[in-house]
């Protein structure tokens, strides 16, 4: 038995990346960043809010949170739905209390189909990124390059025509890409994607567009559902990670704490003190800059 | 190993009661080494017949940035902590990495931390390699070493843990200590091999950052007290273990993971019963204390 010779051979062996999507550069290495108001910890909400069809597609891959049983999937349909009819509510409500602006990451499907919960979302202040077409608009290599480039079109457009607002961010479903990805980002307009979690403040691609990355570890999803632990487990560890950043952002410039909300898991009732108690802790300490996307992105570029 | 056999053959059966305790060089009780694991995962990696590498078409974008974090971010922020409470590092290093990043290999290297190879990348397995590409492989694997850091590799954890029956001899046979792959002990044994003097060199792969948050899926401060519960049930036994830290930056390295992993780096250097030192340190020490073994 032995492998193909090729699997001995590494024609991108070399200093730097085994890609050009963007350069390397280590963190301590880098001009330091002041965010405004010389806080050193902008604090980035982002809220998902998606609308899953009942029929789920498994092309490119079946999205996180889509259908599980067989046809029809009550359970997970309607609790889906819940996140976007009544959690989604009780975090805005929590977010005005606090007096915290965030950015909410939409499927299309939400503005075609529920233009009050975008009327809302702009009423409050809040940033909608662009968030695919709805649940069943996966990415990944093998999509054909022309669908791709219809389904951000189409997402970005729908959030525009009914929030009115300029989209500039967009959060793929799953943080999944492909190789065209950034590109055609780039040529839908957008000055940002937040999918590349290998960086906790922004830098930019080689086309331009900049990446302010949202740490996928500090997610609620990944706590409370795939690692199964409390929400006071979940809040505990957010503080963790704001002290720890705001002695860091002290010696060696502003950091940023991206925090991924889904309405369907940190809206339940049951969950929903711990969370509220969370934003006035985080609100009582002096280092926090509470931030949208859009906001972190023009502070970063005004500084390179 | 004997292949095809059911039982491969890699070691003499001793049971933990009855054995003779011995005291490391300081005269702690427990030999604590902490593993960094410095890698580089490829975007677009060929595909090895027997195991695929990423879960998602290329680029699986969560998978390869994640782990970029640690060549970016979690290195520094990592060692930094490593550094303030007198730990060194014995690195697992995916060997590409002194050419991609160079950065971090001097850093590490700038430390005082020793290298010992993890294969050339942590996306290219060893299944499926015939003697030949083995070879390559280890010879690849001293020679990056050397050149980038003047120091001469002791030690093997096979790439992403992938082995073939033969990886053993071969290391031995090139004059390897110690595999970090075997995991029947909590202290260093004779390994059997057609040549050399391998031993096993516990890694406590149970206690691998990796096991904690994605198998056990325990929160920082839950992985932190069981690193603690895992050195003081070690340091109230028999004098002569080791304990190992296996580390990714990627995971330790994040923001609210760092400050639990601190307290537990306090906690052992302020604790005699500890011997905080690198994997080929107790490589040597416990060939000293075991002549008969390697005879």
């Amino acid at each position: 038995m032995s492998l193909d010779p090729a699997y001995l051979e590494y024609p991108n062996r070399r200093l730097g990346y085994d890609h050009d999507l963007y350069p390397y550069s280590p963190l301590p290495k880098r001009k330091p960043l002041a965010w405004p108001g010389g806080k050193g910890v902008a604090t980035w909400f982002v809220v998902s809010l998606e609308w899953f069809p009942i029929t789920p597609s498994d092309k490119p891959f079946r999205a996180p949170g889509h259908m599980q049983t067989a046809y029809p999937d009550y359970r997970h349909y309607t609790s889906r739905e819940y996140g976007t009819r009544v959690g989604f509510y009780r975090l805005l409500d929590a977010f005005a209390k606090a007096g915290v602006r965030v950015s909410v990451a939409a499927n299309a499907a939400i503005a075609e189909r529920y233009p009050q919960v975008i009327a809302d979302i702009v009423a409050g202040g809040h940033e909608l990124i662009a968030h695919s077409t709805d649940m069943n608009g996966t990415i990944a290599s093998g999509l054909p390059e022309d669908e791709e480039r219809a389904l951000i079109t189409h997402a970005v457009t729908a959030l525009e025509q009914v929030s009115g607002q300029n989209v500039r961010g967009w959060h793929a479903i799953a943080r999944s890409q492909s190789f065209n990805t950034v590109n055609l980002l780039k040529e839908a307009g957008l000055d940002y994607c937040v999918d590349w979690v290998n960086d906790e403040v922004p830098w930019s691609f080689a086309n331009g567009v900049v990446n302010v990355p949202l740490n996928h570890e500090l997610s609620d999803r990944q706590i409370l559902t795939v690692q199964q632990q409390s929400v006071d487990s979940y809040a505990e560890q957010v503080l963790d990670a704001h002290d720890w950043l705001a002695a860091e952002a002290t010696a060696q410039g502003g950091r940023l704490l991206p925090l991924h909300l889904t309405p369907y898991i940190i809206g339940l009732p049951y969950r929903m003190d711990a969370f509220e108690r969370l934003l006035a802790d985080l609100s009582a300490r002096p280092q926090t800059w509470f931030a949208t996307g859009a906001e972190i992105l023009d502070s970063y570029r005004s500084q390179m | 190993m004997q292949e095809g056999a059911a039982d491969p053959g890699l070691y003499d059966f001793t049971p933990y009661r009855g054995r003779k305790p011995f005291a490391w060089p300081n005269g702690g009780k427990v030999a604590v080494w902490v593993s960094p694991n410095l890698e580089y995962y490829e975007i677009d990696p060929p595909l090895n017949p027997h195991r695929k590498a990423w879960a998602k078409p290329h680029p699986d974008v969560v998978g390869y940035a994640h782990r970029d974090h640690a060549n970016r971010v979690g290195h520094w922020r990592m060692a930094e902590v490593m550094s303030k409470h007198g730990f060194p590092g014995s690195v697992s290093l995916s060997v590409a990495l002194c050419q991609h990043h160079p950065e971090v290999v001097a850093d590490a290297n700038a430390r005082g931390w020793e290298f010992f190879s993890h294969g050339i990348y942590n996306t290219r397995y060893s299944y499926g390699m015939d003697e030949a590409q083995e070879r390559a492989i280890i010879e690849d694997s001293i020679r990056t070493v050397r050149e980038a850091t003047g120091q001469t590799i002791r030690g093997w954890l096979a790439p992403a843990l992938t082995h073939t029956p033969r990886t053993l001899d071969l290391i031995a046979e090139y004059g390897m200590d110690y595999t970090c792959d075997l995991y029947h002990d909590d202290q260093p044994f004779p390994v059997h091999t057609r040549s050399g003097h391998l031993i096993s060199m516990p890694y406590s792969l149970e206690v691998n950052d990796h096991y904690g948050f994605f198998v056990y899926n325990m929160s920082p401060r839950e992985y932190a007290r069981t690193l603690i519960n895992q050195f003081e049930r070690l340091a109230a036994e028999q004098s002569g273990t080791v304990m190992c830290i296996p580390l990714h930056s990627y995971l330790i390295g994040q923001p609210h993971r760092i400050g639990p992993f601190e307290e537990v780096l306090r906690h052992i250097a302020a604790d005699d019963r500890a011997w905080i030192t690198r994997s080929g340190d107790i490589a040597g020490a416990w060939r000293a204390a075991h002549p008969e073994a390697l005879s």
